[in-house]
């Protein structure tokens, strides 16, 4: 175990964990930020999508000792009051069944949006490959992902 | 009456306990994001709500609380059963904070998510306890004011009596809470709602978007433990040697606990438990048989031509049919076990001490799992309290509550509170799988009509309930005979959405896609005109519950909608309509061939579930469930071999992702009769839907799900 100092949402953590351990638990179980969600492990659902220095990293698979250095937000920094152009657009198109892989699509959604803030259906598709809705809200998130990109 | 086929009212659903007034604050929530945020400025949580009765809490400024009793899978009865309530109650959505009940056994009956049927078998108690508060609120304003209750009228949450007065129900909490509740109560004419039938939006909705810890997994107390649990590799192999040296030196593992065939890993943390649980060393033996899928196939297909079977309908005679026939067509069609992959996977917390089991977590059946932990630790039920989370999917797999029976064992082994979590390998190897099975149908034609129909079901370890039997096309074909049989495998199945119908539908409505096909007919003709045979006969027999015309309705609506037969070029549209969990359906599928092959692009759907509490929730879970029938039966391939399941996470299984999910565009037959079922019945009819569409662009038949495999693997 050694301490690792890490920036989440702008605030600074000395987190004492084991090298190999995924930011995914860190976030969860030592910082008590539960709102990125633990689907697979193996980077293949996208529940457990982050910002890491603004792109969308899949945190279950992210070692903490890859994350010093560099800035991370999660779901519950993406706004105060949810109020992010993509929360805002998922809640337009009352996009959640179960609502369990929504952090992960919105953060993958906004991460996108930064980079392409006008993108074809296709584009869509294709950066939203890698989140899984096991509920089946894929139309919603596509129309939601389409509204924010008109707004933002 | 034939409308009304498919309509119960249950008036003794609910315990006449409902109104005594005691409170119910069992299992709020620790969650403060529990809360309908929806309209975030106003603070429910500071405001001071009254206890009225066991759904409803009035706070004195006129703001209500209304409890959800049943377990919410993304299936919305959250929001909409609290929106059925503040109907009859007459109180503004806006001034409405819902909050999930505790199991409560005593206020409350069928806290149960599954079958589609929470809005159906409450529908009439939820509306009465809704409209006996209204009563005993008036009746209070009327004593008040010493007038008859006829010279009251209520809006939005306020009475107002004919000199222009008025009270707010927070004023008249107090005095209601003190009447005798009423027998009987007049409910709303449906004509006059003005809730019911609006789009709301889901209650959970600023929390889920925001990360909020709704879920089980989430749930975090101080002094909380994690575990793992380590089971046998596969379905049929016992537990011989175990070294936990390595696991136990982990950092953050505490303790390694032999169980029975199993091993769970305490840690301070999930990972750590997981990381233990990689470490321990095992030896496993052959205990039983080690069954693969090739045993599977060839077993259904002997128990599909075998003579050991049980019959559930017979009408006329099948044999006479066949002999007298001028064709035979017979079909067969296979379907691989499923996993039911909720995206949360299973878990629970336990906290067991000597003053009895205190438990949270996403479950279907809390009462049932109450009984069962009761029985497990040996104490009274009383002394078990579950707490109902939020759940990140169900689908049938929630109903089985065994991660919650291994919480509570293991926190009263380590006497602390714990929390247990499933990695997915668990949760995709350790299933209660949907069995595998395989149809067989026959069906004799005698001068260009279908005068036979024989169903033949094979499955593992259980058959199709009985109702299932006497679905279409029952009625409709004057020889009719359905036969059942079934193989025990230790491999565990259960409940996995739509149960049976989810993989039947599909074989069903294949058949009679390649019997009008072989008619020469038009599959919306040849359904029709089977139908329109099967009304008389839906009248007399008690057995049939679905109605032909309502299916009437629905095929027709969505042949009009999707412009059926008059697709454009490179467009291929497949028909199919089941009536499943009291709810008619029919789809159009429509798939166009790309470079890299056909894709089903759009699907039409046309829903007949009576009332439509919530039609924005309400086409979320039609959708929902196109896109998940879409999913496994284009993809969903789960083998076994020598016991062992062949895939242990997503990289091995394949689910539904944006790309290949169709459009899906719902229509709802306008409908004043009681509510049925909406988280189920738009699956069963998707694959059929698909597989015909997909025959149509490409000339193959699919016989045999996943049509993946037959469609872009040779
Ligand atoms: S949990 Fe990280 S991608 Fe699934
Ligand atoms: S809403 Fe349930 S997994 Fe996406």
């Amino acid at each position: 175990m050694s301490a690792f100092l890490i920036e989440v949402n702008g605030q600074k953590y000395s987190v004492d964990v084991d090298e190999d351990t995924p930011l995914l638990w860190v976030l969860r179980d030592h910082l008590s930020l539960l709102g990125t969600k633990y689907g697979c492990g193996i980077a293949q659902c996208g529940a457990c999508t982050i910002h890491l220095d603004g792109n969308a990293t899949r945190s279950c698979i992210l070692p903490i000792s890859q994350v010093q250095d560099k800035k991370v937000t999660t779901i519950e920094g993406l706004s105060k009051n949810g109020d992010h152009p993509v929360q805002k657009a998922w809640k337009e198109m009352d996009v959640p069944q179960c609502g369990y892989c929504q952090a992960g699509q919105i953060m993958t959604a906004s991460a996108f949006l930064k980079q392409n803030s006008k993108p074809s259906d296709e584009e869509i598709e294709d950066a939203m490959h890698g989140n899984i809705c096991r509920c089946g809200t894929y139309s919603r998130i596509k129309k939601a992902v389409k509204i924010a990109s008109n707004n933002s | 009456m034939d409308d009304n086929k498919t309509k119960t009212s249950r008036r003794d659903f609910l315990k006449s306990s409902v109104l005594t007034g005691g409170a119910l604050c069992l299992g709020v929530s620790f969650f403060g994001s529990c809360k309908a945020d929806v309209v975030p400025e106003v603070d429910f949580a500071s405001m001071d709500f009254k206890d009225f009765n066991a759904y409803i809490k009035v706070a004195k400024d006129g703001f209500v609380t209304i409890f959800a009793p049943n377990p919410e899978i993304g299936q919305g009865v959250k929001t909409s059963i609290p929106m059925i309530i503040a109907e009859e109650l007459e109180v503004a959505w806006d001034k409405v904070y819902v909050q999930q009940a505790g199991l409560n056994t005593e206020s409350f009956t069928r806290q149960v998510a599954g079958g589609s049927d929470s809005i159906r078998q409450g529908w009439v108690a939820f509306r009465e306890a809704g409209a006996k508060a209204k009563h005993l609120l008036m009746t209070a304003a009327a004593n008040r004011w010493d007038v008859s209750m006829d010279q009251l009228s209520v809006k939005e949450g306020v009475v107002s009596n004919q000199n222009g007065e008025s009270l707010n129900y927070g004023e008249l909490v107090e005095d209601a809470a003190l009447i005798e509740a009423p027998e009987k109560v007049e409910l709303k004419n449906p004509k006059n709602f003005s809730i019911i039938g609006t789009d709301k939006f889901n209650v959970d909705l600023n929390g889920i978007v925001q990360g909020k810890p709704l879920f089980g997994i989430d749930y975090k107390e101080e002094g909380m433990q994690y575990a793992a649990i380590l089971r046998a590799p596969g379905f049929g192999y016992k537990l011989v040697g175990l070294d936990d040296a390595e696991a136990k030196k982990v950092s953050g593992v505490i303790d390694v606990l032999k169980l029975e065939n199993k091993i769970a890993v305490i840690a301070s943390n999930t990972w750590a438990a997981f990381k233990g649980k990689d470490k321990l060393k095992v030896e496993w033996k052959p205990d039983g048989n080690l069954e693969s899928s090739d045993f599977h196939s060839k077993t259904l297909r002997d128990l599909n031509d075998g003579k050991k079977l049980e019959t559930l309908r017979k009408d006329g005679d099948i044999v006479q049919a066949f002999q007298e026939a001028d064709q035979l067509i017979e079909r067969s069609y296979e379907a691989p076990f499923l996993p039911h992959n909720c995206l949360e996977p299973m878990n629970f917390f336990a906290d067991v001490t000597d003053a009895g089991a205190r438990m949270v977590g996403p479950i279907q059946t809390p009462e049932w799992t109450q009984s069962r932990i009761a029985e497990l630790l040996k104490i009274d039920k009383e002394k078990v309290t579950i707490e109902m989370t939020r759940m990140g999917g169900g689908f049938g797999r929630r109903l089985y509550g065994g991660f919650a029976l291994e919480a509570a064992e293991i926190s009263k082994i380590t006497r602390t509170p714990v929390l247990l979590v499933y990695t997915r390998e668990d949760d995709m190897t350790q299933g209660t799988y949907r069995p595998a099975s395989r149809y067989k149908i026959a069906a004799s034609v005698k001068n260009g009509e279908i005068t036979g129909y024989h169903l033949k079901e094979a499955a593992i370890n259980r058959n199709m309930y009985g109702a299932i039997a006497h679905f279409f096309p029952a009625g409709s074909i004057e020889n009719l005979q359905v036969d059942v049989a079934k193989y025990e495998s230790n491999i565990t199945t259960g409940a996995w959405r739509a149960p049976y119908t989810n993989f039947l539908a599909y074989a069903e409505q294949s058949f009679f896609d390649e019997l009008a096909e072989i008619l020469g007919k038009d599959p919306v003709d040849l359904r029709i005109e089977l139908l329109e045979k099967a009304i008389k006969n839906a009248e007399e027999d008690e057995d049939i519950i679905y109605s032909p015309k309502r299916m009437i309705e629905c095929i027709k609506l969505v042949a009009e909608k999707a412009n059926w037969g008059k697709s454009s070029n490179n467009v291929f549209q497949g028909l199919s309509a089941y009536f499943s969990h009291r709810t008619h359906v029919a789809e159009i599928a429509e798939v166009e061939i790309l470079d890299d092959g056909p894709k089903v692009s759009k699907v039409y759907v046309a829903v007949d579930c009576g009332i439509v509490v919530n039609p924005l929730g309400a086409k979320n879970q039609i959708e929902g469930g196109v896109i998940d029938g879409v999913g496994h039966a284009m993809f969903g391939e789960f083998a076994f071999e020598d016991g062992v399941p062949s895939a242990k996470n997503f990289n091995q299984y394949q689910l539904i992702r944006m790309k290949d999910a169709p459009e899906v565009e719902v229509y709802f037959v306008k409908s004043t009769v009681d509510p049925t079922g909406l988280g189920e019945p738009s699956l069963p009819p998707a694959g059929g839907a698909i597989a015909n569409a997909l025959y149509k662009a490409t000339g193959k038949r699919l016989y045999k799900q996943p049509f993946s495999n037959d469609l872009y693997k040779g």
